[in-house]
């Protein structure tokens, strides 16, 4: 994957087929302990120990259409070639917390990419689901919550075509606010 | 910065509009693969180019959702639109500028677009 935000899109794509009504993205970043972690957690079906430990090399999957499952390897893989660790915890029952840090200047990190497009996505078409994405980049942070959102919204749903397009440049913009908190200080 | 306060605002405006969306149900849909392979091949930006159309267009009888995986991993992005009470059209190895043509083409005006469609592939 070229961008960690389509590793995002790949991962949030397991706890949606896990049945999740609840999933917690969050990125934290901090350039003096150089480290960029990434990390999704779900309620989920889960997992049991011995499934938990055997999705993280390719050959496990529970899909019927092809007989490995790669998105979890591939994240890992990706972690762990830039001098990162991946962590992998799972209930069955309860839920699933899926973790990995890269080096935040390694040559090979993938960048962030589009996220605002990623959690736009999401949203757009999973509009029953409670998402939040929260961004932290050394002191700053924001986040975006559904619930908040659809408090607002009333009985507009979240997938209407406008909210998507709000959602996209409501990340969008605090993105580029959070960056440049990085650049003032440097 | 933006914040959530503009989100009042477009409540209200929808809200007007909602009753035209009661027939979303029985609706155009649209829905891209977003499995692993999809995404690596590209399912994100289409999937993008398909919202941003359909909102310029104010297309409210339509409906762009995800799937997971469709079982053709090598057709990658894939997009299958459903328009009621007829077949579905898979179109395979969709890009983002092609995304125009299916939907005033097909969603618009009920042509598929022959060739980006799957029976050009196999
Ligand atoms: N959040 C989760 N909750 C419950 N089970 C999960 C979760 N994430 C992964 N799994 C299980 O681990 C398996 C492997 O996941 P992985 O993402 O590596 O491959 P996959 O989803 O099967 O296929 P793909 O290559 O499209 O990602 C899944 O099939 C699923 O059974
Ligand atoms: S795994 Fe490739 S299309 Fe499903
Ligand atoms: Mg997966």
């Amino acid at each position: 994957m070229k961008e960690i935000s389509l590793h995002i899109l790949d991962l949030a794509q397991n706890s949606i087929r896990a049945g999740a009504g609840n999933v917690l993205i969050r990125i934290e970043e901090d350039s003096a302990a150089d480290t960029f972690s990434v990390s999704l957690t779900d309620d989920g079906c889960g997992m049991g120990a011995e499934m938990a430990k055997s999705v993280q090399n390719p050959f496990v999957t529970t899909r019927t259409t092809r007989k490995v499952g790669l998105g979890i390897p591939l994240f890992k893989a990706g972690c762990e070639n830039c001098a990162g660790t991946f962590t992998l915890e799972s209930e069955l029952g309860r839920g699933t917390r899926i973790a990995g840090t890269y080096q935040r200047s390694h040559i090979d990190r993938p960048p962030l990419g589009n996220i605002a497009d990623t959690i736009a996505m999401l949203i757009a078409a999973n509009p029953k689901l409670h998402l939040r994405y929260e961004h932290k980049l050394n002191g700053e942070e924001y986040a975006l919550d559904t619930a908040e959102i659809q408090e607002i919204l009333g009985e507009v749903p979240l997938d209407t075509p406008e909210v998507t397009a709000f959602i996209a440049e409501f990340i969008h913009s605090n993105e580029s606010e959070l960056e440049s908190t990085e650049v003032q200080k440097s | 910065m933006k914040t959530l306060k503009e989100l009042e605002a477009i409540r209200q405006k929808t809200l007007n509009e909602l009753n035209l969306r009661k027939n979303r149900e029985d609706g155009i849909r649209v829905v891209v693969g977003l499995a692993t392979c999809g995404i690596a091949a590209g399912a994100r930006p289409v999937m993008a180019a398909f919202v941003d159309e359909v909102n310029k267009r104010q297309l409210t009888n339509v409906t762009v959702s995800q799937t997971g995986c469709i079982g053709l991993c090598r057709l990658e992005p894939i997009v299958e639109v459903y328009l009621p009470g007829q077949e579905k059209v898979t179109y395979c190895k969709v890009t983002p500028d092609q995304v125009g043509r299916i939907v005033s083409e097909h969603i618009v005006n009920g042509n598929p677009v022959m060739e980006y469609t799957i029976g050009n592939f196999e």
